[in-house]
This record gives C-alpha cells, sequence and structure tokens, in this order.
C-alpha cells in the first residue's frame, strides 16, 4: 500500500474569478499537515498558475493531486486546444493569452515558467486538438 | 514595522483592515502584472499596485503578501472588497504613484532598522 492522501479538483472554465480556489484550498490543507512553509508556497503558486492556464486557455480541466510523505505531486489534465510548440511555451514573455485576459493583469507568458520555477519536477505533455497535461512534483 | 504601525499612519485609505495586524511588513513590492507578481512577490511584503481585482487577492494570499496597497487612485469593487474580508486580506488605497508610495514604506522600514 502506499501511503499518500488524494485529492481530486474540478477547475470551472467559465469563472475567471473563482481561479485560485483549488490552489488556496490544497494550500490550507497542506499547511494543516505541518509541510514546511516554503514547499506550501511552491505547490500554491505552481497550482494557482496552472488554474489560470486552465481557465484561459482551455475551458477548465482536472486536478489530481497526491500528498506523500516526502513530496507532492499533481497532475493538470484538460481537454483544450494543446500546445503546438512547447518549447515557445516556456519562454518567458510569450503569451497567446486573448486581451480581455491582459487587462486583468495577466497574459504576461511567465504561467509555465512560473510553474518549473516553483516546482521541482514538472512534464508536459500535449496533443494539438485533444488537450494537455502538466505533471508537477514538489519535495518536501 | 507592522500593518498595524503602517495603518496608524493615517497615509491610507483603509478598505479592509485584514486579520493579522500584528504582521512584519518585509519590503515595498511594485508589480501590476499578476503572472510576475505571483513568481516574485516576497512573502509578508506591502504590495503597491494598480491592479484592482479579484485575481490581485487571490495571488496576495498565495504569495502570503503582508497587504495589498492600490495606488493612482485605483479603487476596489464590491467583490474585489468582499474578498478581501472573506479572506482577512489588509487592502489599503491611495492617491499616491507606486514609487512614492513605495518609497515611503522603505523609508519606515528602514528607518526603523537604525532604531
Amino acid at each position: 500500500m502506499e501511503n499518500k492522501i488524494h485529492f481530486q479538483y474540478l477547475i470551472d472554465g467559465d469563472d475567471f474569478t473563482r481561479a485560485g480556489e483549488a490552489s488556496s484550498d490544497i494550500k490550507s490543507k497542506l499547511k494543516m499537515m505541518n509541510i514546511n512553509p516554503d514547499a506550501v508556497r511552491r505547490v500554491a503558486i505552481a497550482m494557482y498558475e496552472g488554474e489560470i492556464n486552465m481557465i484561459i486557455h482551455a475551458d477548465g480541466g482536472t486536478i489530481d493531486v497526491d500528498v506523500y510523505p516526502d513530496k507532492l505531486t499533481m497532475v493538470l489534465k484538460d481537454t483544450g486546444p494543446g500546445i503546438p510548440d512547447i518549447d515557445k511555451a516556456m519562454e518567458e514573455g510569450y503569451s497567446t493569452a486573448p486581451d480581455n485576459i491582459v487587462s486583468l493583469g495577466f497574459g504576461a507568458g511567465m504561467g509555465l515558467p512560473n510553474m518549473k520555477r516553483a516546482s521541482d519536477e514538472m512534464e508536459i505533455s500535449s496533443v494539438v486538438g485533444q488537450g494537455t497535461t502538466v505533471t508537477m512534483t514538489v519535495l518536501f | 514595522m507592522t500593518i498595524q504601525e503602517l495603518i496608524r499612519q493615517d497615509q491610507f485609505e483603509i478598505i479592509n483592515e485584514g486579520s493579522d495586524l500584528s504582521r512584519e511588513i518585509t519590503e515595498p513590492f511594485c508589480c501590476d502584472l499578476l503572472s510576475v507578481a505571483m513568481g516574485n512577490a516576497p512573502a509578508g511584503c506591502a504590495w503597491c499596485t494598480v491592479m484592482a481585482n479579484m485575481n490581485t487577492l487571490a495571488v496576495a494570499s498565495l504569495t502570503e503578501a503582508g497587504c495589498v496597497i492600490l495606488c493612482m487612485g485605483a479603487s476596489a469593487d464590491d467583490n474585489m472588497k468582499m474578498k478581501a474580508a472573506s479572506e482577512g486580506i489588509t487592502l489599503l488605497r491611495t492617491d499616491r504613484g507606486i514609487f512614492e508610495t513605495a518609497l515611503g514604506i522603505y523609508r519606515n522600514l528602514h528607518e526603523k532598522d537604525q532604531l
């Protein structure tokens, strides 16, 4: 038996103002588990950026979180348009966000780079027209 | 300087007092791009911005900013006020510019250090 706790979040693609609910929730749960504060902050940042991406680009999706004694993994899965050029998307400042999102303060092209920086490992798999899955690990 | 001490200076209009007034402010932080703030806002900072929306507060909460100061006359709508209240985030506003506001806080912090 693996010693882990599982959480799943459904991200609503329609409601931009609710972005952050999943990351806030996992943050408070991890705090209650006495995970070290730096790791909690990094998890919250990585997941929030992921939530924003799913809402802006993919009409929502799911986030599966597994908390182990020494690390956390999260799998963010959507059925959106996919990312044609992942290397390009990883460049700081490269953005395909629409103007209405930019006017809210997002779309600076920092989402994926922030996720990579906040996590210890990150993998992206994406098929154009089918969707994107981002897997991130944060070590405690 | 604590958030309480910052508020007592009477330089800001208080939109929401917040739930942790004894918290120390670490440094001023100036940024209007939320994703940039998300990656760089230091915990405990006094975040000076003109970006007044719900997502500003989500970023403040997740990065554990000490308080948010809306500058240059930016104002909070009712949704933002309600979220600040429900999350216990200190939300202030001023007509002064971002640089001027941040500089004032920087000076306060450093005067305090020298005491």
